[in-house]
């Protein structure tokens, strides 16, 4: 029998990701320009890291001071009750208040919905933003909920079975696309 | 990393897992500082709290961990059930299992008997108290006040006084601060004091004064009042005497010593109220931290799902 082979690619390097994170962050200001009343909240474990590095490119850029806060959606999963092993949790902490701002969702991939499903009933428990938008580093498609995200930083081409993985150095010690496919 | 399927007592569990139902009950402790105290993790999960001795604070912990994470619960109470009629437990759990329950919370007088109910259900069992054999989630709970307090357990010097034969806590306790490398002192009048408690890895000292010096951790047990008819120790005030922990006491400790008790605590017996209502007093951050410790072991005993998040 052969064996199924996995192809990794790397999609983009360090420096690919700086780059798509100032893009990122430049068209969050554009959009919200005007306006500052607006706050990130980065989806664990790997939005929190990119929510905190763009508001450091946006303090850069535009001199501006945006609150970031971390939510954590493992208690809203609707795969809850699959066999398996209890996610770890690594807590939810929003240190601001979300009543009539507008919150920027950060996540790393954005593939079935699920999490993003699971992250709107998380903040709604915490108060009622004036507006939810959603920011993802990666949308691989194959979405199995009605949701799309506000800003991308690379739409990517993707079968239902590869993996996607963002890795950053907070998380995993490097910055590194990386496109998993079986063969 | 999984707990197993039961939480029966703290005997065999390893460094890793109390760290992770400790790290998990941190997390959990943000969702009752909500304006909405509820996440809906355990939607739909019936869990049913068995109880066979009566208990407030353990009881009423629970109810409210399982109302917090969205659970259905179940009351039984040896007051209003059928026990009184002379149903035996193995009938009583029985009848129970065919309500298709998750999870039961148990708390009976004979030891042992949480572990025994395992065999005949299909969810997972929560020991809340088997008679003096073990009370798992109170010892979790001292130890994340103590772990929040002292910031760990490493060559932490931990005193437990009072009645040490017929306390579960105590013997939850040792197993839980062994296993974090703290050092642990036994105190109480030789008649509560049990026979080879030394091979737990305690050091007994019965002369209360010398066991309390340089400690940093100073927990009194609960002077259960019906055992004075059994003539362990001659009248509760020569037990105040002897063992109750005083301010002047308190001064032999190490000057960051914290007070723990598991409650509910006898003002004037084993604590004076001086003592019990101080600044090093912990006890009701005990009370406190005991929600988010009973949350953390619900979700890690119920809680399933892939590891990592299909995004």
């Amino acid at each position: 029998m052969k064996q199924k082979e996995i192809k990794r690619k790397e999609i983009l390097n360090a420096g690919g990701i700086a780059r798509s994170l100032s893009r990122l962050a430049l068209e969050i200001f554009e959009r919200q320009q005007g306006q500052k009343d607006f706050a990130f909240i980065g989806i664990q474990r790997r939005g929190v890291p990119l929510a905190k590095r763009i508001a450091k490119k946006l303090k850069e850029m535009e001199k501006l001071d945006i609150e970031v806060g971390a939510l954590d959606i493992n208690l809203y999963r609707d795969d809850f009750s699959t066999v398996g092993t209890a996610p770890v949790l690594r807590g939810t902490n929003v240190p601001f208040t979300v009543e009539e701002k507008t919150i920027i969702l950060v996540d790393d991939v954005l593939f079935t919905g699920r999490t993003i499903r699971a992250a709107l009933e998380a903040i709604v428990d915490i108060g009622r933003p004036k507006k939810v938008e959603l920011a993802v580093f990666v949308d691989r498609g194959h979405r199995e909920l009605p949701i799309q995200a506000d800003y991308v930083g690379l739409s990517l081409n993707t079968r239902r079975e590869d993996n996607v993985e963002l890795h950053l150095i907070e998380t995993d010690g490097k910055d590194s696309l990386i496109l998993e496919s079986g063969k | 990393m999984k707990l197993g399927k039961h939480l029966l007592g703290i005997e065999g569990l390893s460094k890793e897992e109390i760290n992770l139902i400790l790290d998990t009950a941190e997390k959990m402790r943000e969702v009752s500082e909500r304006p909405i105290k509820k996440v809906p993790a355990l939607r739909g999960k019936l869990i049913v709290n068995l109880f066979f001795e009566p208990s407030t604070r353990t009881r009423s912990s629970f109810e409210i961990a399982e109302k917090r994470l969205s659970a259905d619960t179940l009351n039984f109470s040896t007051g209003t059930s059928s026990v009184l009629k002379g149903e035996t437990l193995l009938d009583t759990v029985l009848n129970i299992e065919r309500m298709q329950p998750d999870a039961y919370v148990m708390r009976h007088a004979s030891p042992g008997s949480c572990g025994f109910i395992t065999n005949y259900i299909k969810g997972s069992v929560i020991n809340a108290g088997d008679g003096p054999h073990e009370h798992p989630t109170q010892a979790l709970l001292d130890a994340l006040t103590i772990r929040q307090k002292k910031g760990g357990f490493e060559k932490l010097d931990v005193l437990i006084c009072g009645d040490i034969t017929h306390s579960r806590v105590v013997r939850s306790n040792i197993h839980l601060l062994k296993t974090m490398g703290a050092n642990v002192t036994v105190s109480g009048p030789a008649t509560m004091m049990p026979p080879y408690i030394e091979r737990m890895g305690v050091k007994v000292e019965t002369n209360f004064e010398k066991a309390l010096s340089q400690k940093d951790v100073v927990m009194m047990l609960r002077i259960q009042l019906e055992r004075q008819e059994k003539a362990l120790f001659p009248s509760l005030k020569e037990y105040f005497l002897t063992y109750g922990l005083t301010e002047e006491r308190l001064k032999l400790c190490d000057s960051k010593c914290i007070v723990m008790h598991p409650g509910p605590i006898n003002r004037g017996v084993e604590i004076s109220s001086e003592v019990a209502d101080c600044k090093d007093s912990v006890i009701l951050d005990q009370v406190e931290n005991g929600v988010a410790v009973r949350m953390a072991v619900l979700y890690l005993l119920l809680g399933g799902g892939e590891d990592e998040t299909s995004n």
